[in-house]
């Protein structure tokens, strides 16, 4: 079953775009990553989702309900971490989160304290004092309280310390085995990569790449490096090449087609050193965006 | 509505509602315990009063006002304490949604499962009971100013109580046109300067249409609507004033509601 699917959203901020004809779709249990620099519109499109903005046209579904007509229901079973948090400074931690779960049908005093032992978090001081970390945690015992069979991360990472963030993802991975769909947003792609099942790639509002991450690593592009005396990019001219760069008699290129063509050529020249790898997430979306 | 927001926005403003409310009892108590001093010398006072301008007069609403009896004595400070209930409903009107959405924190509230139209209606509940008990506290210190300090002077109790009771339109007038007026806007970073700008600017808009007798000045300004000296001496209502009033308030609430709906909540920016 999709829990998500999004079909050709668009949303303009008056004249300023927000996206532009969005459409995907993210099943049951997947953690489904979404990665673009900042500005691209992954933000715009998880409160669309959360219906917090409303779409200019196009239409977003969860749980097979419609966003804008179904929103209370819907969110009864979403959690939400924002990439920076903000709650009503006067209050106690602990008051926050018993008014979030307040608004749930569920018992979630004693996950409460769970989660705010796995996360460290001092339940008795005022948000006021908190520092940005110490939000941030706030803001993930809250997204995780009421249980929520959907997980939206908005660059849930930014402000938490390595070792935070290694019991956040393991937390996380903890939620999805038990069943929990988690759309994570993110520009950091070595988390990404860790965590996701399936990357959207967004750039300036539109998708520009929906893919399984290990065919994204492995079927479409390979790193390739060649050392040889008296090299030059002209040696390596041919379609499917890209980025080539020359450095101390090395060179190094991308490569998208059958690899056999550029091992002929590669056969063809005296050569001292060949590497031919996967390029990391990082390059592939670098090359996405040049 | 959902109890939870109702209570949580009513606990937010209590600190507010209680130094409201303990300032306008102060203002009418203090002021009204020199009422005896002023009736005995009515003769002397109206005498003073008649060598002021009267456009002087009419701008501070005292037109026609005898100083002399409890309830002209009354209107005049009436006056003021209408002031500060326009300061004090602007002030909730303006910030009901845009203080959580400067402060950033409606993010987390309409993330919520409760819709739209939840939250308004316990926001709107929330503030009404703060409005409504500023309103006891204004008629309860009302009443003990009169009783403790009327000396012999009698007074009408209706016109005291059509008085007394304008103040609850005369809130929701100014409750509601902040509301829409901080939803139109596009942000509003704080919230003071709007109402002490709404309270303010209704309060001269009246005073001046007392100085010009301009007529269309006083169809806008609930400060005529509602003209103290007018039910004083009248001991009514001006109904069609009145209704024009009731009217902009449900209007300006209407539109609230369906501005609130179509609303696309600003993010950190």
């Amino acid at each position: 079953m999709s829990v998500i699917e999004v079909t050709n959203l668009t949303k303009y901020y008056g004249k300023s775009r927000g996206i532009v004809d969005v459409s995907f779709t993210e099943e049951e249990g997947e953690i489904f990553g979404f990665i673009g620099p900042n500005g691209a519109g992954k933000s715009t499109t998880i409160r669309l989702l959360l219906s917090l903005i409303h779409p200019t046209s196009g239409s977003a579904r969860i749980f097979g309900k419609d966003v804008t007509t179904h929103g209370p229901e819907i969110r009864r079973d979403i959690g939400y971490l924002p990439s920076e948090v903000f709650y009503y400074e006067g209050m106690k931690v602990i008051d926050l989160l018993k008014y979030s779960a307040s608004f749930f049908d569920c018992d979630c005093i004693q996950r409460m304290h769970e989660l705010s032992e796995t996360m460290e978090l001092d339940l008795n001081r005022r948000i006021s004092d908190l520092s940005y970390g110490n939000k941030k945690k706030v803001g993930i015992v809250q997204g995780l309280l009421h249980s929520p069979k959907l997980l939206f991360l908005d660059e849930p990472t930014a402000g938490l310390d390595p070792l935070m963030q290694r019991k956040f993802f393991d937390l996380i991975r903890a939620e999805n085995a038990r069943g929990v769909t988690v759309f994570f947003s993110s520009h950091i792609l070595g988390e990404v990569q860790r965590l996701c099942t399936r990357v959207g790639i967004i750039r300036e509002g539109k998708i520009v790449e929906i893919s399984n991450i290990r065919a994204l690593q492995q079927n479409n592009y390979k790193k390739i490096s060649v050392a040889a005396e008296r090299l030059t990019p002209a040696a390596f001219e041919m379609p499917g090449v890209t980025n080539v760069q020359v450095e101390d008699g090395t060179l190094r290129f991308f490569f998208k087609g059958d690899i056999n063509a550029v091992l002929q050529k590669v056969g063809a020249i005296q050569v001292t050193d060949v590497t031919i790898e996967e390029p990391t997430l990082e390059e592939i979306f670098m090359h996405y965006y040049e | 509505m959902s109890a939870n927001i109702y209570l949580h926005e009513f606990r937010s403003r209590l600190k507010s509602v209680l130094n409201w409310s303990l300032a306008v009892a102060a203002v009418s108590l203090i002021y009204f315990s020199f009422f005896t001093m002023f009736a005995d010398q009515a003769a002397l006072m109206n005498q003073m009063m008649q060598n002021f301008p009267p456009e002087l007069l009419a701008a501070f609403g005292m037109q026609g006002l005898n100083l002399a009896t409890v309830l002209g004595y009354f209107g005049f400070v009436f006056l003021f304490i209408l002031l500060f209930l326009a300061i004090q409903a602007g002030n909730y009107g303006f910030g009901l949604v845009s203080i959580e959405e400067s402060e950033l924190t409606a993010d987390f509230l309409l993330t919520r499962p409760v819709s739209r139209v939840q939250v308004l209606t316990s926001k709107l509940l929330a503030a009404l009971t703060c409005l409504g008990i500023t309103d006891l506290v204004v008629w309860v210190s009302s009443f003990a100013a009169i009783t403790l300090f009327r000396g012999k002077y009698a007074y009408e109790a209706g016109t005291l109580i059509l008085l007394l009771l304008s103040v609850i339109p005369f809130q929701l007038f100014f409750l509601g046109v902040g509301l829409v007026v901080s939803l139109l806007v596009k942000r509003v970073r704080s919230v003071t300067p709007y109402s002490l700008g709404l309270a303010f600017g209704m309060y001269v808009l009246s005073a001046f249409s007392g100085v010009f007798g301009d007529v269309t000045l006083e169809l806008i300004t609930p400060f005529k609507h509602f003209d103290p000296n007018y039910i004083v001496q009248n001991g009514a209502y001006d109904t069609p004033l009145v209704l024009l009033n009731l009217a902009v308030s449900l209007i300006a609430l209407a539109a609230s509601y369906w501005l609130y709906l179509r609303r696309d909540i600003p993010s950190v920016s």
